[in-house]
């Protein structure tokens, strides 16, 4: 076992200080992130980069009031000072000398995996190269590849003074793939990534080569595609295009912090029918090498699966430490912050549509007319009101039962609540697909999955009649 | 001299013969105050400090080879370990001999002063006072804002040192404070939210009565909204989203998407993009923008930029990099995200020349139309390399030249293309908004409206 980012009994000291005013609760969370990253662009490699951070965020809770502080000083003289500034907020002054004792530490279970700092560098950049040249043989019509790799080594402490004393240790590792094809029409791109809390074996399972002709026929498809319609119609999503889907319809929605301010539509709706009988809504940060998987959250929570939706029903939503405070009950595990130069706020983590029954390629075949996504690019929420957008990057008309022509990139907009109800159909060919969740200013990694399902009616935000 | 230049100096000579090192280090100060119902939610304060290196090989017969590391760190043997890092990487970079630092090119910076000192000085218990304030204020504000999810003070103090082996020597200081909030707005089973921002050099500078008349305004005069017909009309474009729209359009004038086929601006210098009203400018020495400066990311000397002159594509904005790959020279126009980013090309304050209506006439001149309010989904559903357009809307229908009945749920699409070539109007409404580009009211026809 490596050694502590910070030794429990600086840990010990430092949490005395940060209560010295006063307070309910005292909280370290230090953080050593390495990360390396490879761009190939217009066929050369252009830039292999690395970067080191590290450092210690401290919170100190008083009432209804956090005072934050962080400082990439990992010395007991540094750490003190921010413990003081994150003090500053206590005023009472009547904390006095506090003993803090821990448990002893817990760390996740040990994982086999190939580090990638072990992987010489000439091996990543073959990835790229392969990549470029897989992409580049679909066709002359693909006139631009970019390759990115990257891969992240996060190492965590979490210690409180509600007996929290965790260290986990995160690997991930991505490879995306953007390619511009170019035709009459003018230019068109596609995309497609691997992205897994996993370290280089995942390239064992998965040839980049694969991945980049995904993303060269997703753009010369489109070369031909034609405006995308404007209008109500009948959309099929396939299996593992993006669960962003139920990440912006419901998921923000559900986070509590949204809740205990009412800024949500879900307020208040625990027990009651959100959503079609068809849906059973998760959230799970441990699933097996998912993009938003942790062994333990950014509060030294265990990560866990929580049902959120079952069979239309809603069931609970998601918690933090602090909004689980406010309800007397404990936080779900998905407290997560960006870095430790950010409070932990509520996040998903993997969050997915349970598969259903039907055959994938029924459900086309029973829409006379429609759209058939076949890759989600992401989307956005105002959880306020419910209304959420969708961007398609890889779609087609669906005319009498068959999948047709292709069609441009459009956005799709609903709102949550009324479009969960309308899923009449999920066929059993789930798939999952990772994605960067941006809320508040921080980023973090998470997952979305769902099998291929029908919404009887959404809007498509295309320009044909 | 700063301690962070100096800093900067000692890295950059930690050169070797046939190599060239670029040290960027960076500074930061910051505090936020979040007030909720009544209390602060939260006081955070912070000092980072980081450094970004790049070291380029030039001994290579096939050209230069460039390799890049960073650190959230300035103890110095952690700054030595990153030269190290910058240089092991660039042994394995492809080599090119486009690559290059800049040189020293003979402009001189703006004298810009971005520097509030009070944003250091004014005792963070009056930071404290202005959030609560203005949660206090909105609370009250209209008997129909029944939420006060968010009001925020924040403020940075940022000093930047750039030095490098070719003779770049840039030191770079700005301050900013900024007071948001965001008001919800109920009636029965509706609700809807609304966000007003104030941004400023300094304290003082902050309006708190802006923030809260224009969350109270942009949430209770969605109240009621329903979802509207298709249609294909004129939308009124409100300041902000034109801010975030011309930021688009900037992505598709770097020099860098164009050399490297990945702009639909690529080949047309000279044509008319745009309607006649359309004259856009990048002008990071205005004091007035955001992000105003005086040195771009390599430190060149930040110059003005015009881009499109009455619809008449002029030309593209450059770093050291792309402007060799395309045969010019730099534009002043490197940006970086920070120490932990390298150079690319960006704009840093993109305004439209104003025209002569404000937000009003253009309404009656329009007549029947739709005023989009904010946008939703513009990661998703613009694509600066194809021009496809498409984003979730939220507004107020025009009709007879006013503001008439709100609309949700729907969606405005068309190409980046055919709505340049489609501005129909221009407002002389320009505001100065945090981001790339300023905004005023802009008017463009033909779009389609989804809906019902």
């Amino acid at each position: 076992m490596a050694s502590p980012l910070i030794e429990a009994d600086v840990l010990e000291r430092v949490l005395s200080k940060a209560l010295v005013k006063g307070g309910e609760m005292a909280e370290v969370f230090a953080e050593d992130r390495r990360t390396g990253s490879a761009v190939l662009d217009d066929r050369k490699v252009e830039e292999l980069s690395s970067g080191r951070e590290r450092g210690a965020g401290i919170r100190v809770v008083v009432g209804e009031t956090t005072g934050f502080a962080h400082t990439a000083d990992l010395s007991e003289a540094g750490l003190v000072a921010a413990a003081e500034a994150a003090a500053a907020v206590a005023r009472s002054g009547g904390g006095g000398t506090r003993t803090v004792g821990f448990p002893q530490r817990s760390t996740p279970p040990p994982r086999e995996l190939v580090a990638p700092a072990d992987v010489d560098k000439p091996r990543k950049l073959e990835l790229l190269n392969r990549a470029d040249d897989a992409a580049r043989s679909v066709g002359g019509s693909i006139t631009q590849v970019q390759v990115g790799y990257g891969d992240s080594r996060r190492r965590i402490l979490v210690a409180s003074t509600d007996g929290i004393h965790v260290e986990d240790d995160q690997t991930r590792t991505r490879l995306s793939v953007q390619c511009v094809a170019t035709g009459d029409t003018g230019m068109q791109t596609g995309y497609e990534s691997v992205a897994r809390t996993e370290g280089f074996e995942v390239f064992d399972r998965i040839a980049v080569e694969d991945l980049a002709r995904v993303a060269a026929n997703r753009a010369l498809g489109k070369l031909s595609a034609r405006p995308a319609p404007s209008g109500e119609l009948p959309v099929v999503l396939a299996g593992g295009s993006g669960g962003f889907l139920f990440h912006e319809a419901c998921g923000h929605g559900l986070e509590a912090d949204h809740i205990v301010k009412d800024a949500s539509v879900y307020v208040g709706r625990v027990g009651e029918l959100v959503a079609s009988p068809l849906v059973t809504l998760v959230d799970d940060g441990t699933v097996g090498g998912e993009w938003g998987n942790f062994a333990f959250d950014d509060e030294g929570k265990p990560s866990a699966r929580n049902v959120l939706i079952r069979d239309g029903v809603l069931t609970d939503y998601l918690w933090d430490w602090l909004r689980a405070r406010k309800e007397g009950r404990a936080s779900s595990g998905n407290g997560r912050r960006q870095s430790y130069q950010h409070l932990p706020i509520v996040r998903m983590t993997n969050t997915f549509l349970m598969a259903g029954t039907e055959d994938p390629d029924e459900l086309v075949a029973q829409t006379p007319r429609g759209v058939y996504v076949a890759k989600l690019g992401g989307g956005q929420v105002n959880t306020a009101t419910g209304d959420f957008v969708f961007g398609t990057s890889e779609a087609y008309l669906i005319e009498d039962g068959r999948i047709t022509a292709p069609l441009r990139d459009a956005n799709l907009i609903g709102n949550g609540p009324d479009i969960l109800g309308r899923i009449d159909a999920v066929a059993d060919d789930f798939g999952m697909m990772p994605g960067t969740c941006g809320k508040d200013g921080q980023s973090v990694p998470v997952g979305c999955g769902q099998a291929t399902l029908r919404i009887t009616g959404i809007t498509i935000g295309g320009t044909a009649a | 001299m700063s301690d962070l230049m100096t800093l900067a100096e000692r890295v950059i000579s930690a050169a070797r013969g046939g190599e060239e090192i670029e040290a960027y280090v960076a500074r930061g100060h910051d505090v936020e105050v979040c007030a909720y119902d009544g209390d602060v939610e939260s006081l955070s304060s912070a000092t980072t400090g980081g450094v970004g290196v790049r070291v380029l090989l030039t001994g290579g017969a096939e050209g230069p080879r460039l390799g890049f590391a960073w650190a959230g760190s300035l103890e110095p043997e952690v700054v030595a370990e990153t030269v190290l890092a910058a240089r092991d990487n660039a042994a394995f970079a492809t080599p090119d001999a486009h690559l290059a630092f800049a040189t020293p090119d003979g402009v001189d910076p703006a004298g810009l002063d971005l520097w509030d000192p009070t944003v250091g000085e004014v005792p963070t218990d009056d930071k404290v006072a202005l959030a609560l304030d203005l949660e206090r204020r909105l609370r009250s504000a209209d008997r129909r804002i029944r939420q006060v999810p968010s009001a925020d003070y924040a403020d940075e103090r940022v000093e930047v040192a750039l030095a490098s082996t070719t003779g770049i020597r840039a030191f770079s200081r700005r301050t900013g404070a900024y007071l948001s909030a965001a008001a919800i707005a109920g009636e029965g089973a509706d609700s809807h939210i609304g966000v007003g921002f104030s941004v400023a050099r300094g304290f003082e500078g902050l309006d708190p009565d802006r923030v809260s008349t224009e969350a109270v305004e942009r949430s209770t005069r969605m109240l009621g909204a329903v979802k509207p017909t298709s249609d294909r009309l004129t939308v009124i474009f409100d300041r902000r989203v034109v801010s975030t729209l011309l930021g688009i359009i900037s992505a598709a004038l770097s020099g860098e998407a164009v050399v490297k086929g990945r702009s639909f601006f690529a080949g047309r210098t000279g044509e008319q993009v745009a309607t006649e009203s359309f004259t856009l400018v990048d002008d990071p020495t205005d004091p007035r923008a955001f992000r105003a400066s005086a040195y771009d990311a390599e430190g060149l000397a930040c110059r003005r930029n015009l881009l499109v002159e009455s619809g008449v594509l002029l030309g593209f904005l450059y770093d050291t990099v792309s402007a060799r790959r395309a045969g010019t020279v730099s534009t002043g126009s490197a940006v970086r995200g920070g120490y932990a980013g390298t150079p690319g090309v960006g704009a840093r304050a993109v305004v439209l020349a104003p025209g002569d209506q404000d937000q009003g006439a253009i309404m009656s001149l329009v007549g029947e139309g739709l005023f989009v309010q904010s946008i939703i989904g513009v990661h998703s559903g613009v694509n600066p390399v194809s021009g496809d357009f498409s984003v979730g809307v939220e507004g107020l229908m025009v009709r007879d030249g006013r503001l008439a009945e709100p609309v949700r749920e729907a969606t405005v699409a068309s190409t980046l293309q055919r709505m340049l070539l489609s501005v129909v109007h221009v407002g002389n409404d320009l505001e100065w908004l945090p981001g790339v580009a300023a905004g005023q009211t802009v008017a463009v026809g033909d779009m389609q409206l989804s809906g019902n």
